[in-house]
């Protein structure tokens, strides 16, 4: 049941997307995701679908697992389309009570559900096709620039790769964790809201104690190799733009500029 | 009375790109009171293969039976069955959490709904079981040494009155005198209260020691299902699927090519140390 969360997942296989720089994709999702917000007609929605779906069929991540991704925000979803829905002003279609359906009301609602379906099928497409490792380094280097005002670039990236890295590791742990304490008789689904709370005691101190065991082995594991943050590092594999990464780029450009022309002239 | 596995096969992740077949058509037959091994190298498929038998993994196909009735039954009581085949896993760690270790050990027989009294009696009885000192009933299930934590562990599922006991590695990690100690108690418990003991074990001595059948599984598939004296006769296979026979039984080989003429089915230290001088009284020469 843990194991399908597939939000920041990474999905293995041989794309051109996978092979990216991580600097491209990340900017690419970035414009993606500011497009959304630029289109404000069908067309515009349909030119991003359209952008998203030969995304998606480049990446060969099957349709079924991204699509999974979206099951979290689902509550999240219908609670917003529903709010407005009902509560933006305009002409009424539907009266029900002081409760009024109004046209703009689902022409916001329509364009507020595709907006946020969107923007997680487009940054978890990055993260299918990026691994984490490989995210980090490419942020690491877009925010380089924040360097000169004392922001320390690498050692948050490093924070990241290793809240990334712990994702799985944790995930793992407590499946574990739920097993043992269920071959003892407990069951986290049965009573009251309190008495679920009260349930998850048996889990939340053996993971707390796993992850902060974990970190402290990392801590002493990093220091034994002279680990000293980011003064003076070099990479084994520094990033370099290939041709691939220029297409890209441009690419995104044509598709972007495209949806402000639409935007501007409808 | 016995736990069935029939024609189980279980995948993970199905339907993803990390599918992969753990167990492949496994049959296997575990009665009641038994001493049973499994061996297996890392990733074999043998903690899937124990996490079956009390319902906490669902076979992809395939069915288990618990004393006959199918265990993936909708009205099948696996509350019940998780009480009568208690496991432990590798990590203690992974299930001790109360403040005491007495406290720790109440938790199987509270969600069993006895009462106080009885949970109380249970808890205290499963730790004598295990020889866990009185006096450390009250520290901190963390503050232990390894040895200690994992009797914790065992006790907390014994609480339960299981009539299996499924052990994960129970000895790993220990000192030698820790191992035997652990694992003589656990041999204990299955000749004095008749429970049937499932060991999961990299250690083919202690296996050799201890079990009275052992299993040996090798990427998803059980090879040999036999008494420990008959699978060790298989030493040469057993290495090609990144196990190994007892040094003992090594030796007796060894012996045996150099001319000497012991017997070479034999796997404890003692039955060697008799063997030999057996052939060496004798008269010992070389064949």
């Amino acid at each position: 049941m843990i194991r399908d969360i597939t939000i920041g997942q990474y999905y293995p296989s041989h794309s051109v997307l996978h092979r990216l720089d991580p600097r491209t994709k990340i900017m690419g999702t970035v414009f993606f995701i500011i497009s959304l917000f630029i289109g404000n007609s069908i067309l515009t929605y349909g030119v991003a679908t359209l952008f998203l779906a030969i995304m998606i069929k480049i990446s060969k991540v099957p349709l079924k697992f991204i699509l999974k991704g979206l099951k979290p925000i689902i509550i999240l979803l219908l609670f917003s389309v529903i709010i407005n829905m009902l509560f933006t002003p305009g002409e009424a279609i539907v009266s029900i009570g002081f409760l009024h359906i109004t046209k703009e009301g689902i022409r916001l609602a329509v364009f507020l559900a595709i907006r946020l379906v969107y923007l997680v099928i487009g940054s978890s497409l990055m993260t299918f096709t990026t691994t984490p490792t490989a995210l980090t380094d490419g942020l690491e280097r877009l925010f380089q620039f924040l360097k000169v005002v004392k922001v320390p670039v690498h050692e948050v990236a490093m924070m990241m790769a290793i809240a990334l890295r712990f994702i799985p590791i944790l995930t793992e742990e407590l499946d574990k964790i739920m097993k043992a304490q269920a071959a003892r008789g407990a069951d986290f689904n049965r009573g009251t809201l309190k008495e679920k709370v009260h349930g998850l005691i048996p889990i939340m101190v053996p993971l707390f104690i796993a992850a902060i065991r974990r970190s402290n082995d990392l801590a002493m594991a990093m220091e034994a190799r002279c680990y000293h943050g980011g003064e003076g590092r070099t990479r084994m594999k520094p990033l370099v733009y290939e041709k691939r990464d220029y297409i890209s780029y441009l690419i995104v450009l044509a598709y972007f500029i495209g949806i402000i022309v639409l935007r501007i002239l409808l | 009375m016995s736990i069935k596995l029939e024609n189980v096969n279980y995948f993970y992740s199905q339907g993803t790109a990390y599918e992969k077949q753990a167990l492949k058509d496994i049959n296997l037959e575990i009665k009641k009171g038994e001493f049973v091994g499994i061996a297996g190298h890392t990733g074999s498929g043998k903690s899937t293969l124990i996490q079956h038998l009390n319902g906490l993994e669902k076979a992809t196909s395939g069915t288990i039976t618990y004393d006959g009735q199918d265990i993936y039954k909708k009205d099948f009581d696996l509350d019940s069955l998780r009480r009568k085949v208690g496991l432990t896993f590798q990590y203690p760690e992974y299930q001790l959490f109360e403040a005491t270790v007495f406290e720790d050990v109440c938790f199987g027989p509270k969600n069993q709904g006895f009462s106080e009294e009885e949970v109380k009696e249970r808890a205290r009885e499963a730790l004598q079981l295990v020889g866990f000192p009185e006096e450390l009933y009250d520290k901190s299930p963390f503050q232990l040494s390894g040895g200690q934590k994992r009797r914790v562990a065992i006790a907390g599922v014994l609480a339960m009155n299981p009539e299996y006991l499924i052990l994960d590695e129970p000895a790993a990690g220990l000192d030698p005198i820790g191992r035997t100690e652990i694992l003589d108690q656990i041999k204990k418990l299955h000749d004095e209260k008749g429970i049937a003991v499932i060991l999961v074990s990299h250690s083919m001595e202690d296996l050799a020691h201890y079990v009275d059948r052992l299993i040996v599984m090798n990427h998803g598939e059980k090879v040999f299902d036999d008494t420990p004296k008959n699978v060790f006769a298989h030493y040469k296979e057993l290495e090609w699927i990144g196990l190994s026979a007892p040094e003992v039984t090594y030796i007796m080989n060894e012996l045996k090519e150099k001319g000497f003429p012991v017997r070479t089915d034999i796997i404890h230290m003692e039955e060697a140390t008799k063997e030999i001088l057996r052939v060496l009284k004798k008269g010992g020469e070389r064949q």
